[in-house]
């Protein structure tokens, strides 16, 4: 089964003309997403590499049947993109666009929340289930099918992980990038939730950071809605307090949004800690090894 | 707010404050919260007065900023001192407008003891603030009964600020009232993302890009970003994440990282030359460890940056070199080849991070 996106994906990428839209899009292709279009306005019945190019989305979507979207566009464009995507009906939209002004997105979220559209991103490597499909910029030939769901903010320590996953003989279900800014179209909690029903997928490894209180929120979800195993990775444990590292949200004042204060709260709630990304390997696939 | 002027030196200070007429406020401009009671802000009756407040106050150290400018106003008659803002709540992914009508410096104090001393309303951003919401933080936040209009209406202003400048927050404490009943706006914070700065060219032009850390200086003026931690083993990677996580590890191995350094997503060879100097110009760097997980950043990329590195810059210390991910291989064998003798390769972060741990302590010469 697999969650968000798999062989059902039609995909859309708004920004295939472009040269990063154009690279990343046709790789996905080549990996076996079923990319049906792209659009860029003004460049309407162009083609990239047989594609076809629409000027508008819902064009695109009356005309392919796209059903997911990916947002390769710069960022003060980005928003409108997105706003273009749900009002076409894209159900599934995955915004990579790094750098989106905070103000353009709080709008965005609170508009999608009255829509019937699930954003992934921004700020984010994208979404793949190995051996179905990818949208995104993961690198797909480091993970290979199998049970273990993983949600995480951070891209590469996503690989990290995964790949050390992969290295112990285990693969994914699907890996979801869900960002590093302060506004994100889909939480842990979300995500997470689809993980929880989704058939293939029998347990879940999430990876935080410093920043906000998502890691806590999450923790409590998990401990009253969750039946699968869930182990945890919170980077940041050494960041000083008051100090930017890099993503918009990792962002850390007084006492609140610490690792060490995540970590306790997923722990109080049942989750497993690893305190590296190897440990958190381990962790799961002595549990996943256990449930088989 | 109130009538004042810009001061860099005392005899400009006492100019100015003669200028506006007595009592005058002189206060440090730093682009950080807790002026007040780090002593950055003080009243003078006189010309004397000011000109040694200012003498003070210039050159003080304020949570790691050194004052440099002041701002000299006309001291205001205050009846009342309340506080107000608004907030980029990111936990709500809603503004959240605050109203206390117990303003002044001990505002976090209060906000921790009597959280219920302060007045709080998310406001939807599709709809924007309601002239209701204005009325209702007022009559529950207990301020004099007279003012409700004037700070309802402040509030509004103030929300329209926030949306206008793409403002992460804006806080103004105090907000006061004087004894002819006027409502003041006497000192605001505003901070704005970073993001937005493409379309606030006036806040960009207000951006102090001086840090008072030399490498943190130099890796804002090249874009990279780079936090001083203060150790011995320099870090470098691509992706916070990872950055984050491999500082955790470095630290878990017995070490102490020098700096935080995200190189980000595909670095070409020039800019690993140029975040690399960065790095080596703390000269309490003994170590360094390059750890890269290659998604969109090509390992073969960043090994030619380093062999340029090595060309181009003076290193006397060990770099240990992690590569994974997109053309690995490659990059370790451009590495091999190499055969220089600063460098260390790593299989696994956690191997790396021993070696270079081991490395800083026997403080061995490359």
């Amino acid at each position: 089964m697999a969650i968000l996106v798999d062989q059902g994906t039609k995909l859309v990428v708004q920004g295939l003309t472009g040269r990063e839209g154009r690279f990343h899009g046709l790789r996905d292709r080549e990996y076996g997403t079923d990319l049906v279009a792209g659009v860029t306005p003004g460049k309407g019945g162009q083609d990239v590499e047989g594609v076809p190019v629409f000027d508008t989305m819902h064009e695109a979507v009356a005309e392919t049947g796209a059903n997911t979207g990916m947002v390769f566009v710069p960022p003060p464009f980005a928003a409108d993109a997105i706003f273009e995507a749900a009002d076409a009906g894209i159900e599934t939209i995955i915004c990579i666009t790094e750098g989106i002004p905070a103000h353009d997105m709080l709008r965005v979220y609170n508009h999608l929340l009255t829509t019937d559209s699930r954003l992934i991103g921004p700020n984010c490597p994208g979404v793949l289930s190995p051996g179905k499909a990818n949208v995104g910029i993961i690198p797909a030939h480091f993970f290979s099918e199998g049970g273990i769901g993983l949600v995480s903010r951070s891209g590469t320590l996503t690989y990290q992980i995964g790949n050390e996953l992969a290295q112990l003989g285990f693969g994914n279900s699907t890996i979801v990038g869900i960002g590093g800014d302060p506004v994100i179209g889909s939480s842990f909690i979300d995500v997470i939730d689809l993980f929880e029903n989704d058939e293939q997928t029998e347990l879940i490894v999430m990876c935080g950071e410093i920043g906000g209180d998502e890691e806590e929120k999450t923790a409590d979800y998990i401990a009253e809605h969750v039946s699968k195993p869930v182990i945890a990775y919170i980077a940041g444990f050494t960041a000083p307090p008051g100090k930017r590292m890099g993503h918009a949200g990792a962002i850390i004042s007084g006492s609140s949004g610490t690792a060490q204060a995540k970590a306790e709260a997923l722990e109080a709630r049942g989750v497993r800690v690893g305190k590296n990304p190897t440990e958190v390997a381990q962790i799961a696939a002595d549990t996943a090894g256990t449930r088989a | 707010m109130p009538e004042g002027k810009r001061a860099v030196t005392p005899q400009d200070a006492r100019q100015a404050a003669e200028e506006l007429g007595f009592p005058v406020v002189v206060k440090a401009q730093v682009q950080i919260g807790g002026r007040g009671k780090a002593g950055g802000i003080k009243i003078a009756k006189d010309a004397d007065e000011a000109e040694a407040h200012a003498e003070a106050i210039l050159g003080m150290d304020i949570r790691g900023l050194t004052v440099h400018e002041l701002w000299v106003e006309r001291a205001s008659d205050i009846a009342s001192e309340y506080y107000a803002a608004v907030v980029f709540d990111r936990g709500a992914k809603q503004p959240l407008v605050m109203l206390s009508s117990q303003g002044g410096m001990d505002i976090e104090q209060i906000s921790e003891e009597h959280p219920d001393a302060i007045a709080r309303l998310h406001v939807d951003p599709l709809v924007g603030f309601l002239p209701f919401q204005g009325r209702r933080l007022a009559y529950e936040s207990g301020i004099d009964p007279d003012v409700i209009r004037p700070v309802g209406q402040m509030l509004a202003k103030l929300y329209n600020a926030f949306v206008k400048l793409d403002a992460m927050l804006i806080e103004v404490n105090p907000l006061i009232v004087t004894s002819d009943r006027e409502v003041v706006a006497l000192d605001a914070k505003v901070s704005v993302d970073d993001n937005a700065l493409g379309r606030q060219p006036e806040v960009a032009e207000m951006r102090n890009l001086s840090a008072e850390d030399p490498q943190e200086q130099m890796a804002k003026e090249r874009g990279i970003t780079y936090v001083k931690l203060g150790g011995d083993i320099g870090i470098l990677g691509n992706g916070a994440g990872l950055v984050m996580s491999t500082l955790d590890v470095v630290a878990q191995a017995g070490g102490r990282p020098a700096n935080f350094l995200d190189v980000g997503g595909g670095a070409k060879a020039e800019e690993i030359v140029q975040a690399l100097e960065v790095l080596l110009s703390d000269d309490q760097v003994r170590a360094v460890l390059f750890n890269i997980f290659g998604g969109i950043t090509r390992g073969d990329e960043v090994a030619r940056g380093i062999l340029q590195a090595l060309e181009e810059i003076e290193v006397n210390v060990p770099i240990v070199v992690r590569l994974d991910g997109t053309n690995d291989v490659e990059g370790r064998k451009i590495l091999a080849e190499a055969d220089a003798p600063q460098l260390h390769p790593a299989k696994t972060m956690l191997e790396a991070a021993d070696m270079v741990v081991e490395l800083a302590k026997s403080g061995a010469p490359a």
